[in-house]
């Protein structure tokens, strides 16, 4: 036993560090937990606006246009069912929160991969960060990002924001690094500046492989959006929660076969995109 | 002035060429070299190549070629040493400056294509006018002269991987001269294409050189292909240059035991033109000379026909001394209405064309100028010795590096 060895106060010293950030910069995430509300706010209200039955047809069509008639079908009918089982606001709620963090996470990740892949120094200060990011256990992004935005949607996205970008970071870096050197070369030798490399070879080459980041990303947001329901984060995830606080096994099983049938949904119409480029089809 | 003069260029790879230089200058090998980490791509190479020229670079890999090019547009670095492109030394130029000069003035032609899988055919070949800001009408339009001038009009909105090998390559050749470049340069460009391709390619590009008349620095490892489409060769050896100068003055005097087991296998048909086996003609007819006159002329000279000639040596045709005999009987004066007509070839005309005239005319076969006056004469005789001396040559070479 060795009892004299003091316990080394890591959680300590992350708490004081958290309450430092929370009491300076508190008017910051306030003030962005307001903005981020109200888009979320208003997204909901507009889909919700719009009668199911016209939203389901539009995203069938889109799945159709997009994957198949396959998938078109699939998605019809998956909705129609979700919205039999009076489970369309939450559904709604769900799909807003995974939209707004897959659009911020995007933005972040899409030009981090594109300097990770460009810059050697900054891929080995991303890469390691992305590691830690993704191995530590999704819940305990929920718990500082309280005491920053509060309970509720905002918290949320921003805790499914950290946890759902690193796919998007890492497959565009890999994407841009996996051009072949030749075409690097080809575009060199025709004077192309770096910018110009960049957007006129790099990235259109990267297509497939970026579209399957986000379409990871995509998954992972979904799966945090419904764990965040423990912190208030409503939608499917909500239903779950609540079906688990009354031990109503029909009504969680209910809830969570609509979140299956979402992610397929959002699975096979984004794994499609980019897939049909015609540098999907010459590799 | 040279279009392009190469002045003792030097590149050696690796983290610390300084040191690597040290050692070349100290006359160390490229083994030693390579022990400190550094390698030898090229050390001290010169050469000119002249407006229009078709300049092939030769070697065995590993030789330097592709580094060599590839120094000539600074994909590659140069360590040291000098590059003039039009009197102007590029190793000087500043980023913005090297740019403009790979968009305008330099395209390079891949071995693998190199072509970019999502744009089409005609976006592959207006690549470089879109680098330099060109607006679409004129991007397309210059970029569909340029699929015309390779024979690809009507794939412009194909995908590169619609093609074969061979086409994909014309598209490579399509992007390189769509920008109307003065410079040409072609690592490989045929090697990745099979053999029966290749032949139309070079054959194609040989006809394509007639019209655009660019200044081409082409690498090759194959003898056989830089013998047909190049104007001058560029040997290597080991990132130095081991000889310069013509397909045939390569062939009649290799420079060293290097070079000649590079030429031992050549088909020298394909090499030696008439010129080389160009003989005097030592007595003419002329088409008012009798045919008794004739018939002694030839037997002065123990030939079987003469060439009739202007006095100013144009060809008129020849006569034999049959025809000769036959009007001594027949009391012709004059021999001009008994002239035959005759083939004739220019001296830089290949021996194998040559001989392939020959095996249907027994007499002899005239080499004119572009004037059509006689230079000389080629026999089947003069034909079968060039060839018969450059096989013993070759043969008694192959032994001596055998018994070394
Ligand atoms: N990027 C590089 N780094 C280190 N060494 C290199 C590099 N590129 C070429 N070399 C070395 O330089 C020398 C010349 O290579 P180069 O590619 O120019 O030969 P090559 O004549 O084109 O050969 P091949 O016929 O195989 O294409 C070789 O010894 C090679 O190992
Ligand atoms: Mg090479």
């Amino acid at each position: 036993m060795i009892p004299s060895v003091p316990k080394f106060p890591l959680a300590h010293g992350i708490d004081v560090a958290l309450d430092w950030l929370t009491h300076n910069f508190s008017w910051l995430t306030q003030a962005l937990s307001h903005a981020i509300s109200a888009v979320i706010d208003a997204i909901v209200a507009g889909l919700l606006f719009v009668p199911p039955w016209l939203l389901i047809i539009i995203v069938a069509a889109v799945g159709w246009r997009v994957a198949g008639r396959r998938v078109g079908i699939f998605t019809a009918l998956g909705l129609l069912f979700l919205w039999n089982l009076r489970l369309w606001q939450p559904t709604v709620e769900t799909f807003t929160l995974v939209l707004i963090s897959t659009l911020i996470a995007v933005a972040i990740g899409l030009p981090l991969g594109i300097a990770a892949a460009l810059n050697k120094r900054t891929s080995r200060i991303v890469m390691p960060v992305l590691d830690f990011m993704q191995t530590m256990p999704a819940f305990v992004y929920l718990i500082p990002a309280i005491p920053f935005f509060g309970l509720g949607a905002v918290s949320a996205s921003v805790a499914t924001v950290i946890f759902s970008t690193p796919p998007t970071i890492r497959l565009t870096a890999l994407g841009i690094r996996q051009v072949p050197g030749d075409l690097i070369e080809a575009a060199d030798a025709f004077g192309s500046s770096r910018k110009q490399k960049l957007f006129k070879v790099q990235l259109p080459m990267a297509v497939p492989t970026i579209m399957a980041g986000i379409n990871q990303t995509i998954m992972l947001a979904l799966s945090m959006v419904v764990i965040a329901a423990m912190i208030g984060a409503g939608g499917l995830g909500g239903e779950v929660w609540e079906a688990i606080q009354r031990l109503e096994p029909g009504k969680g099983f209910e809830s969570g076969i609509a979140i299956v049938i979402l992610a397929m949904i959002l699975d096979r119409i984004t794994q499609r995109i980019g897939r049909d480029s015609k540098v999907a089809s010459a590799h | 002035m040279a279009k392009i003069k190469v002045e003792k260029l030097t590149k050696i790879f690796g983290p610390h060429p300084e040191q690597g230089l040290r050692m070349l200058d100290e006359g160390k090998s490229n083994a030693d070299i390579r022990e400190t980490g550094q390698a030898v791509g090229i050390a001290d190479v010169s050469f000119e190549v002249e407006e229009g020229e078709f300049l092939v670079v030769m070697g065995l890999s590993g030789s330097g070629k592709s580094t060599l090019i590839r120094c000539l547009n600074r994909l590659n670095e140069p360590t040291r040493g000098h590059i003039f492109i039009d009197g102007d030394d590029i190793t000087r130029l500043d980023r913005q400056a090297l740019l403009k000069l790979r968009q305008t003035k330099i395209s390079m032609v891949f071995q693998h294509f190199a072509l970019f899988p999502h744009r089409t055919v005609v976006d592959n070949a207006a690549y470089g006018l879109e680098v330099q800001g060109l607006d679409a009408d004129e991007r397309r339009r210059r970029a569909n002269e340029a699929l015309e001038l390779v024979g690809l009009d009507g794939w412009a909105d194909s995908y590169p991987g619609q093609l074969s090998g061979g086409m994909q390559q014309r598209v490579g050749l399509a992007r390189a001269l769509a920008v109307e470049p003065d410079i040409l340069l072609m690592d490989e460009a045929f090697s990745a294409l099979d053999p029966l391709i290749r032949r139309d390619m070079q054959h194609e590009m040989m006809q394509l050189q007639q019209r655009v008349k660019k200044t081409i620095v082409f690498i090759t490892h194959d003898l056989d292909e830089a013998l047909q489409v190049g104007d001058r060769i560029v040997l290597m050896k080991d990132g130095r240059v081991v000889q310069i100068g013509t397909p045939e003055e390569i062939l009649n005097n290799p420079a060293n035991a290097y070079v000649e087991r590079f030429v031992e296998n050549v088909d020298m048909s394909r090499v030696l033109t008439a010129q080389s086996v160009l003989q005097r003609a030592r007595v003419v007819a002329f088409p008012n000379d009798g045919p008794r006159t004739v018939l002694r002329k030839m037997a002065d000279e123990n030939y079987a026909s003469l060439l009739v000639v202007n006095r100013d040596y144009t060809l008129v045709g020849s006569i034999s001394a049959e025809v000769a005999s036959k009007a001594v009987k027949d009391g012709v004066e004059h021999i001009e209405s008994l002239v035959e007509e005759t083939p004739s070839v220019t001296p830089s005309e290949s021996l194998m064309n040559v001989i392939g005239i020959l095996a249907d005319w027994r007499w002899l076969l005239p080499v004119v100028d572009e004037n059509n006056k006689v230079l000389g004469v080629v026999t089947r005789a003069g034909v079968l010795t060039a060839l018969a001396e450059n096989n013993d040559t070759s043969d008694s070479e192959a032994e001596r590096s055998d018994a070394a």
